[in-house]
């Protein structure tokens, strides 16, 4: 087992023709996922690395019956993507995007109330369940099937922090990047929430950076819910205030968002926390035997 | 995130029918002469600049006459405010205070929401009374689909005021600030103070508005804003050269592909004992040509003694970055050493470009941070 995406995986990429769409389309069947259509409103009838494009994602759906959608399409017409992808009945959207408009999140949020989809990112690199499916930019070959989730809001870390776990003999099961934006359509808990539920998964590692509370809150709630040994790292302990940190999230406004408060909260609610990359993956094989 | 002077701000507030103090905005001393007496003494210089505690540095003085106007304006033009030079001022009338309240809309991230904030004490630091005495800030969340409601804007108003007149004058506020909000892709709007004058109007004596840089590309007019001279020259080229560069103290220069990675990485020089000289995240498909304006920006910098560059490849090829640091070497005439840990997608390709170049490599981040301090030796 692992969460949110498997073999059952059937994927449906929008935004498939542009450079990013078609190489990561490649990329991921490579890795195994069931790549089902593509869409491009315009350009359907082609094909791209052979799989069939559509003009829409209704139809896309209603002939591949795709139940996931990757998102690639520009900042600009991103927020429309993820609009069609709802009301397309696609269960799980991953937007790859980045760079759309903070209000937008808030529009989209309310609009998916009530509807069974779920959001990852925007801003995300995706997620992999190792072995089973890749549906994302991260780098296949760092990943190796085993019983360590983990949830973060960036990209290239994560697999600094994978390819330690992985090197000291464990491996993962399911691997998300939430996404680095200030609002994000599922966040640790949520991922938490599921990896509860999967037998597949031992332990959980959390990577978090600065901006915002959603660590603080998560730390809460492992304290409160959460059964399973949760390993922490945040990155941005050297960040100065009020500076956007690359990520339109990463920001410490005033004094509230640091790196220093959410490693207090993690100790204090039980999580151990890395003080570097290598440090975390440690930490994890002191107390998961794969 | 892009912020922008009070009077900018205010130029905004007025467009949008928000009451502001007649005032002008001035760049040097006998503007400030002819303003004030436009506007009338006593009135009050201002120094523009993007910073808080302005009045406790001597920023904002209230001229009683005439001379005193010029005199302050000497003063305030040219004086330096937390480092940075004050090139413009603002000459306001001199309200007459009879109270003072906060007015403030942000997005909340954890609830998804945009929020209005009120709290009846004006001129505080909004972030330092939600800490220590939440209670004091009346908060209402606009409806994501329908906006900010009728009613929610009276009870801030109503929250804030006894007097319906002056609770539903701040209503009628409130619903213009979130109008700006919206329209204009802000990440924060605030009056702080919005004041009542000796008549009874409602006034917003301060301004602050920054805004979302994701929103920009919609926004020419807000973009045209910036006030490109009160930032850093080099976080503004970086900026135009789509990296993402933030200047700190230190010595060790951080070139990094990834925003996460370029903080750990940061974070990691401080942990073995040293300073980064920055952040810098020289993004996802980075070209040769990137990772040469990244070198270039980052020796800008005179206090790096090293490079070091932590490259864990994704998308990012390993051999873009080392073409991309053997073109710098050749164009640039970098003297500082390189620490290299480039990892992951192409890196033997990268290996053998790099192998004639005279670089310390590094297999982990670890190692690579280790090298770069004992370079510094």
């Amino acid at each position: 087992m692992s969460i949110l995406v498997d073999k059952n995986t059937k994927l449906l990429v929008q935004g498939i023709t542009g450079r990013d769409g078609s190489f990561h389309t490649r990329q991921m069947l490579n890795y195994g996922t069931t790549v089902v259509a593509g869409v491009t409103p315009g350009k359907g009838g082609v094909e791209v690395e052979g799989v069939p494009v559509f003009n829409s994602v209704a139809e896309a759906v209603k002939k591949t019956h795709a139940n996931t959608s990757i998102i690639f399409v520009p900042a600009q017409f991103a927020a429309s993507a993820v609009y069609e992808a709802i009301d397309g009945g696609i269960k799980l959207i991953v937007c790859v995007s980045e760079g759309i408009p903070t209000i937008e999140l808030v529009k989209i949020t309310a609009y998916m109330k009530d509807k069974n989809c779920r959001l990852i990112g925007p801003n995300s690199p995706g997620l992999v369940s190792a072995g089973d499916a890749k549906v994302g930019i991260l780098p296949g070959h760092i990943f190796k099937k085993g019983s360590v989730g983990v949830i973060s809001r960036s990209g290239t870390l994560t697999y600094e922090i994978v390819d330690h776990i992985t090197k000291v003999g464990l491996g993962q099961s399911t691997c998300i990047g939430i996404g680095g934006d200030p609002i994000i359509g599922t966040k640790f808990i949520d991922c938490l929430e599921l990896f509860a539920h999967d037998k597949e998964t031992a332990a959980v590692v959390v990577v978090g950076e600065i901006g915002g509370r959603d660590e603080q809150d998560t730390a809460v709630y492992v304290k409160k819910h959460f059964k399973k040994p949760v390993f922490g790292f945040i990155a941005g302990k050297t960040a100065p205030p009020d500076k956007r940190m690359g990520h339109a999230g990463a920001i410490i406004s005033g004094t509230s968002g640091t790196a220093a408060e959410k490693i207090k909260v993690f100790k204090e609610c039980g999580i151990k926390v890395g003080d570097t990359p290598a440090e975390v993956a440690q930490l994890v094989k002191s107390t998961v035997k794969d | 995130m892009l912020k922008v002077h009070e009077y900018q701000a205010k130029e905004i507030f007025k467009k949008y029918g928000i009451p502001t103090p007649k005032e002008k905005v001035c760049k040097d001393v006998t503007e400030v002469i002819a303003a004030s007496r436009e506007i009338g003494t006593p009135c009050v210089i201002k120094a523009q600049v993007m910073v808080g505690g302005r009045g406790k540095a001597g920023g904002i003085k209230v001229a009683k006459n005439g001379d005193e106007a010029k005199q302050y304006a000497q003063q305030i033009l040219g004086m330096e405010i937390k480092g940075i030079p004050v090139k413009k001022v603002l000459v306001s009338e001199a309200v007459a205070i009879t109270h003072e309240a906060y007015l403030g809309i942000i997005i909340d991230r954890t609830e998804k929401k945009t929020v209005v904030m009120a709290c009846k004490e004006g001129g505080v630091e909004i972030e330092e009374v939600a800490r220590k005495n939440p209670e004091a800030i009346y908060k209402v969340y606009a409806d994501p689909l329908l906006g900010l409601m009728d009613h929610h804007a009276r009870a801030v108003g109503l929250f804030l005021y006894d007097d319906p007149k002056k609770a539903f004058g701040c209503a009628s506020i409130a619903q213009k600030l979130y109008k700006i909000f919206t329209h204009l892709d802000a990440s924060l709007v605030e009056i702080n103070p919005l004041v009542i004058d000796q008549t009874g109007q409602l006034i917003a004596l301060d301004a602050k508005i920054n805004f979302d840089d994701n929103g920009l590309y919609r926004h020419a007019d807000v973009a045209a804003m910036r006030d490109r001279e009160s930032e850093d020259a080099n976080e503004l080229r970086a900026r135009e050269c789509d990296l993402s560069y933030v200047k700190l103290d230190g010595d060790i220069g951080c070139v990094v592909n990834g925003a996460g990675l370029a903080m750990a990485t940061m974070d990691l020089v401080k942990h073995f004992g040293g300073e980064p000289a920055n952040f810098l995240d020289i993004g996802g498909s980075s070209s040769p040509e990137k990772v040469k304006n990244a070198l270039d920006i980052l020796l800008k910098d005179k206090n790096v003694k090293v490079i070091f560059f932590n490259i864990f490849g994704g998308i990012t090829r390993c051999d873009d970055v080392a073409n991309g640091i053997l073109q710098a070497k050749r164009e640039l005439n970098i003297k500082q050493p390189i620490v290299a840990r480039l990892t992951g997608t192409n890196e033997e390709k990268a290996m053998e470009i790099l192998k004639t170049a005279g670089l310390v490599f590094a297999t982990t981040m670890d190692e690579g941070a280790k090298k770069a301090l004992e370079l510094l030796k």
